[in-house]
This record gives C-alpha cells, sequence and structure tokens, in this order.
C-alpha cells in the first residue's frame, strides 16, 4: 500500500492532534469568537448608554491600567428597542432632588467636552448636535410655590434658572398664550438637547479602544452560593454571591457560563427581570428579602409634526403644567412632542406600536391652547420607547444589592437616564473601585429604600 | 533542521526560537523575509505599535492642554485692577484688539508684547473687543462675560468658539450691539438659535458658517427671530468672500428654498 499525502490531508490530522494533545498552541477546530471569554471580573448586563458609560468609567479610573476585564452583554446590537436610541434627546437641570441636579450639571459637561472623554486616535471627533436652547417650564396656580422652591434649590446647586412672571413670558415669546400660567421657569444656560444616538456610538467606539469586549447575548441565569450569618439582633440573614453568567448566543440555544466577580444591572426597561434572575426580591413580601426591584416597563409615544406658522428657532423644550411638551426639531418648523400618560391609561408595554389616538386626545388639545399656532398642523410620524419606570419614585438607583452583595444597580431613572448616564456611571465605577461615592454622593439612590419606604420624590418628571 | 523533521515542527519552533514574548515573533519572521540591509522604520514602528498609540495620544493630549491653558482666567489681575483691565489683558495675550471707552485701538504686535497702560483706566470700561483668529474657548468666555459695557465684539474665524459658547453670551443681553461670527468653523444653526437672548443687538455677521447645514434658511429664520438686528451674509452668494459689495446686491435677487 503506497501512502501518499493527497492534498495535505495529512498535515491537517496531524495539525488536529497536535492542538488536542498539551504543550501545542490552541486552534480549535471550529471559530469560538462569537463566544464571551469564560472568565470576566465584571459583567455589565444591558449596552445602552448607561452600560457603556459605567464601562468606560471602570475602564478610565481603574488603576492600574488594563486591570479590570471588563464584557458588555447586550441582546440586541441594532438598539431596536433601546431606550436610548428612541429618546428625545432632552437634557435639563430644572429637578426637585439636587443629587439630580447634580448629576445632570456634571452630564452636560461631559457632553461638552465630549471630545476630549472620547477621544480615539484617528478617528473623527464626535458632533452630538447640541441644541443650548433651554427649558421652559410651565406652572399654574397650584404648582406656582413648588415651583419656586424648586428653583432655589436648582440656583443653589449652580444651574443657570430664571423665573419669569406671564407678562415677561409674553414679551420673550410671544407665540404663547399664557392663560392658565401662573409661573414659568427657565433654563438659561446648559439645557436643551442633542443625538443620543452619537453618543452611544461614541461611547461604543470608545470602550472598544479601552479593550472592553462585547458579547452579543442574553443573559439567562445567575449561578451563585449563598452564605449564612446573624445580624446584631439574631435574625438570620442569607448573603448571596454570584459566581457564574449564563449568556445564550443570540438565536441560538448555545450558552457560555462567564465566571465573573461582579454583576452591574444596567438593563433599563428590562432590569426587573435581571433582578428577578438573581433571586432579588424572592422571599416573604414585607422583608428585605422579599423586597422587588420596583422597575418595569412602561410605554411612551413621541410624534413628529410639521407647523408652517408655529413658533421660531428660539424656541426652547417647553413642558406645560398639564404635562405635554414639545420642541423644534432641525429648520424645517417641525416639531416632536408627546404627553405622559396617567396611571389609569398605561398603555400595554407588550410591543412598540403607536396608538395615533393618544395624540389627538391627549397632546394636541393641551398643545393647542397653549401654543395657538399649533391649531392647524400635521402628524409626519411618531413612535414609541420604553421608559424603565421606578414605580416606587421616579428616580434612579444607584448601588449595591444588600443581600445579592456583587450585584450593583444602575437602572429605574423613569425618563431620565439618557440625560445623566455619564454622571451615573462614574458614581457607579467609584462605587465598584473605593467602595463608597467620592464625587457625587447618591447614597439616597440606595436600593435599601424601598424595603424602609423612603422615598426621594421627584416632582418635575417630564 | 533536518528536512525529514521538517512537518513536525508547524506549530512549535515559531514560539521556541528563544523569542522574547510576542514583540520576538514579529522579529522572527521579519528576520526571514527581508533580508534588505536592516528594517525600514516603518517596519521599527509597526514593532512598537502601541508604543506608538501611546505617544500619539498623549501629543493629543498637550494640544488640548495648551488651548487650556490660553485660555486661563487672570484672577489676580481682576482683584487689583478691576474686570475690565483683566478682561482687556486676558484678549491682548491672546493676540487680539481692544477698545476702551473714548480710546483708541489697543492691539499688541508681532512678537505678542504690549504696553501695559491700560492697566492704569481703572473704570473705564471696554466698549470693543476684536479676538479674531484667537484661541478662545468656553472657559476663556469667563473673562469676556464680565465685560458689562460691551458694545462691540469679534469673533471672527476662532477656531474653537462653538455652540456651547454662543449659548454663553447672555449676560452681554443689555449692552451688546455688533456681533460677528464670520468664519467660525464650529457654530452652526444650533448655536445660533441661542441668540434671541441679545435683544439689543444690531448687527449680526454670520457669514461663512461652515457647518450651517442651510444658509439661506437659516438667516431668514435668524432675521424673524432678531427682528431690528440687520443681518450680514450667508445669502445665495455662498463661495464668495464677504466684502462692502455684498450690501448692495442684497435688495434685488431672491433667496433660493
Amino acid at each position: 500500500m503506497r501512502f501518499s499525502d493527497q492534498n495535505g490531508k495529512m498535515s491537517e490530522i496531524k495539525k488536529k492532534i497536535q492542538s488536542v494533545l498539551p504543550g501545542g498552541a490552541w486552534n480549535p477546530p471550529y471559530d469560538t469568537s462569537y463566544l464571551p471569554p469564560e472568565h470576566s471580573d465584571v459583567v455589565i448586563v444591558g449596552g445602552g448608554v448607561i452600560g457603556l458609560s459605567v464601562a468606560y468609567w471602570l475602564k478610565r479610573l481603574e488603576k492600574p491600567r488594563g486591570a479590570i476585564r471588563v464584557l458588555v452583554v447586550e441582546r440586541d446590537h441594532t438598539y431596536s428597542q433601546a431606550s436610548t436610541a428612541l429618546s428625545v434627546g432632552g437634557i435639563r437641570q430644572q429637578f426637585s432632588v439636587p443629587e439630580n441636579i447634580q448629576l445632570s450639571l456634571f452630564s452636560v459637561e461631559f457632553l461638552r467636552n465630549i471630545n476630549e472623554y472620547l477621544a480615539v486616535v484617528d478617528d473623527p471627533p464626535l458632533d452630538i448636535q447640541f441644541n443650548p436652547s433651554g427649558y421652559l417650564l410651565l406652572a399654574s396656580e397650584k404648582g406656582a410655590a413648588v415651583m419656586e422652591s424648586n428653583v432655589k434649590v436648582q440656583r443653589q446647586e449652580g444651574a443657570k434658572v430664571c423665573l419669569m412672571s406671564p407678562e415677561q413670558l409674553r414679551n420673550k415669546f410671544p407665540w404663547i398664550n399664557t392663560e392658565g400660567v401662573a409661573l414659568a421657569s427657565y433654563g438659561m444656560e446648559y439645557e436643551g438637547w442633542f443625538d443620543p444616538w452619537c453618543l452611544l456610538q461614541g461611547l461604543r467606539r470608545k470602550v472598544q479602544s479601552m479593550g472592553v469586549l462585547f458579547c452579543h447575548g442574553e443573559v439567562t441565569r445567575f449561578v451563585s452560593s449563598s452564605s449564612h450569618t446573624e445580624t446584631t439582633s439574631g435574625e438570620e440573614v442569607t448573603l448571596k454571591r454570584i459566581h457564574e453568567v449564563h449568556v445564550k448566543i443570540d438565536r441560538s440555544l448555545e450558552y457560555q457560563p462567564v465566571e465573573c466577580a461582579l454583576v452591574i444591572n444596567a438593563a433599563g426597561a428590562w432590569s426587573g427581570q435581571i433582578a428577578e434572575l438573581a433571586g432579588v426580591g424572592k422571599g416573604p413580601p414585607g422583608t428585605l428579602q422579599g423586597t422587588k426591584l420596583p422597575v418595569e416597563r412602561r410605554k411612551r409615544y413621541v410624534y413628529l409634526w410639521h407647523c408652517p406658522q408655529g413658533p421660531g428657532l428660539e424656541t426652547p423644550f417647553v413642558v406645560d403644567a398639564s404635562g405635554a411638551y414639545f420642541r423644534r426639531e432641525g429648520l424645517g418648523n417641525n416639531y416632536l412632542g408627546g404627553c405622559s400618560p396617567t396611571e389609569e391609561e398605561e398603555p400595554d408595554p407588550g410591543n412598540l406600536e403607536v396608538d395615533h389616538d393618544f395624540f389627538q386626545d391627549k397632546v394636541w388639545p393641551p398643545l393647542a391652547q397653549r401654543v395657538p399656532a399649533f391649531e392647524t398642523l400635521k402628524v409626519r410620524s411618531a413612535w414609541a420607547g420604553y421608559y424603565d419606570y421606578n414605580t416606587f419614585d421616579q428616580n434612579g438607583v444607584v448601588g449595591p444589592h444588600p443581600l445579592v452583595v456583587n450585584m450593583y444597580f444602575a437602572t429605574g431613572f423613569s425618563g431620565h437616564g439618557l440625560q445623566q448616564a455619564p454622571a451615573v456611571g462614574r458614581a457607579v465605577a467609584e462605587m465598584v473601585l473605593d467602595g463608597h461615592f467620592q464625587t457625587i454622593n447618591l447614597n439616597p439612590f440606595h436600593f435599601s429604600r424601598f424595603y424602609l419606604g423612603e422615598k426621594v420624590q421627584e416632582h418635575n418628571i417630564i | 533542521m533536518a528536512a525529514p523533521r521538517a512537518p513536525l515542527h508547524l506549530v512549535m519552533p515559531v514560539w521556541n526560537r528563544g523569542t522574547r514574548g510576542i514583540r520576538g515573533l514579529s522579529r522572527a519572521v521579519a528576520l526571514e523575509g527581508s533580508q534588505k540591509k536592516g528594517r525600514s522604520l516603518l517596519q521599527f514602528l509597526a514593532d512598537r505599535f502601541y508604543d506608538v498609540q501611546a505617544l500619539r495620544e498623549y501629543l493629543l493630549q498637550k494640544q488640548v492642554l495648551k488651548v487650556h491653558q490660553k485660555n486661563r482666567p487672570f484672577t489676580y489681575i481682576k482683584e487689583r485692577f478691576g474686570p475690565h483691565a483683566a478682561g482687556a489683558y486676558f484678549i491682548l495675550k491672546q493676540g487680539g484688539a481692544v477698545k476702551f471707552q473714548g480710546k483708541e485701538w489697543i492691539r499688541s504686535d508681532a512678537h505678542g508684547h504690549f504696553s501695559l497702560d491700560f492697566l492704569k483706566f481703572q473704570a473705564v470700561p471696554v466698549e470693543a473687543v476684536n479676538a479674531s483668529g484667537c484661541a478662545i474657548n468656553y472657559q476663556g468666555l469667563d473673562s469676556l462675560l464680565a465685560l458689562k459695557e460691551l458694545r462691540s465684539l469679534w469673533l471672527q474665524r476662532c477656531p474653537h468658539v462653538d455652540d456651547w459658547c454662543l449659548g454663553r453670551l447672555h449676560p452681554l443681553a443689555n449692552s451688546l450691539q455688533e456681533l460677528s461670527l464670520a468664519g467660525c468653523p464650529r457654530i452652526s444653526e444650533r448655536g445660533l438659535a441661542s441668540l434671541h437672548h441679545l435683544q439689543n443687538l444690531r448687527r449680526l455677521d454670520i457669514s461663512d458658517l461652515h457647518a450651517v447645514s442651510n444658509p439661506g434658511l437659516t438667516r431668514i429664520l435668524v432675521e424673524e427671530m432678531l427682528p431690528s438686528c440687520q443681518v450680514l451674509g450667508a445669502d445665495w452668494a455662498q463661495g464668495l468672500p464677504s466684502g462692502p459689495d455684498e450690501q448692495s446686491q442684497d435688495k434685488a435677487s431672491p433667496i433660493p428654498a
């Protein structure tokens, strides 16, 4: 029998044997580059603006360089349902809680210097298309006192906000009908709107250049271990520690167990489900073990319309006392707007279908009453997006869970997550690396407030 | 290596040939291939890719720091001589020109030197500032915003003045009558929207703004926004340089859609 090497088959077989024997280089017979790594120090669940911001600050604040391995797990790389991409993109400092104002001030400074923070050698600079037109919040008689005290707090924190009477409002913006308006607060600087997609792509690009790994998959399981301790009053407490995250690859049954030290829950509208997977809220109600993460998906509509005689170039982001809002979009007299529904009218968050009757019944009447030019308008398009709505007090949850000790939350911002993302990312990175907040103190946003019942109520929710 | 044993060394020898880690690999491969006299500069740099990358990032950071240094505030001069003198010093240091009320224009010479006589004018306000071509940015505007009686401000061809800076000009609303932003590469129509605070503005020059997407339409909207202001520039003849003959052509021709 003549043994001849036909077309390199012999060398192939030799290669396969060598790859299996110890001491050789690992050349697997099939390509596994789509799988996440087997070990990662930090796993961030959710690749939206909050998750990427946490990844950026972790890599920026780590000492020494390259010390921490970070993996970002994102289920949908087209971001078709992500709140970031569907957001209206506004940023303001007109909040009632001082921590929210500080978060927003830092974030707007980050956006101003975005090309210094997110610069990548050889890539073009980012243009987030910021419109510095400010926010105009209108208040009726009932809300005037609250608005005044809010503006006082905002001014103390350093926001440049001024109060206007109906007379001044008419002089400045003649297209407003000031009937029913008792007071207005107008942000003069550092408020406006920008392009959230550009921020997302900029963060992605920078974070990839810093060495963060991305995985296109879904988290399906957490493998954790528990330990029992006793509190000072003699109660038994079970502390859990997550050891592995099972990441299921998109459109396949294959999953990869990723061994991790920390998990950051930045899954936005789906954070509640991720928290349940980790065992948050599994216990008798009324106890700390039984306190669930009160973040759920809420659908919000945004409509784009054209009004030829509408307000001019100086139009700020106007928020009416009734909750309806609108802003200009571009140069062609197009306007974006919407309204948050009341609790009874909440639409079903199962899909992102738009209800056009909602515009006719709930958005158009208050806006047409406030801006008479809007009586003639034509809706061009509409879309819907999710709020990661915190049903407890409509403010974010930041920090570790008291019982599942290595899960950190950065979610529940109820519609103002985009404008606080850079600052929240830095706060979470400080918490992870130093154990406490260093620049902005977000202790009021800890998870334990849900169990203790201490609401940090934000009044200016749009 | 003897020939019969050569195939078995397919995977092994590249690792075993006394190489010092990853860098040694490329050297091993390179020595095989390029037998020319010495390696070229490109090969040298390519071997040290991450070092070159770090050096480039450092140089980028240094450029940014240079602009920051130019825009630092002069607090000592402000405390000792007042905000007007501090603002004037800042502009002159950047290479611009300043005009005090009732005096002549002061500017620095070719070497960047200027006389410090103006420090004697304690209470005389600054009337006009010409900061064309200066590296003034958002921080540097601090010094300018303290000049409460500024009448005209020229920021032509400033490379770091962008939309954020325009949003900051509202403290000058009471006095500012003339503003020129011609040729600034970073200003777009979004920044121009924040000029509506400047109600006393009488002359506004927005010619030659490359970042503005639709100059003709922008000019119409700005004219509507500031009814008592004369807006120059940005009409149909976009490629032509702005000059005195442009005003006479203003009346007759239509603005394209």
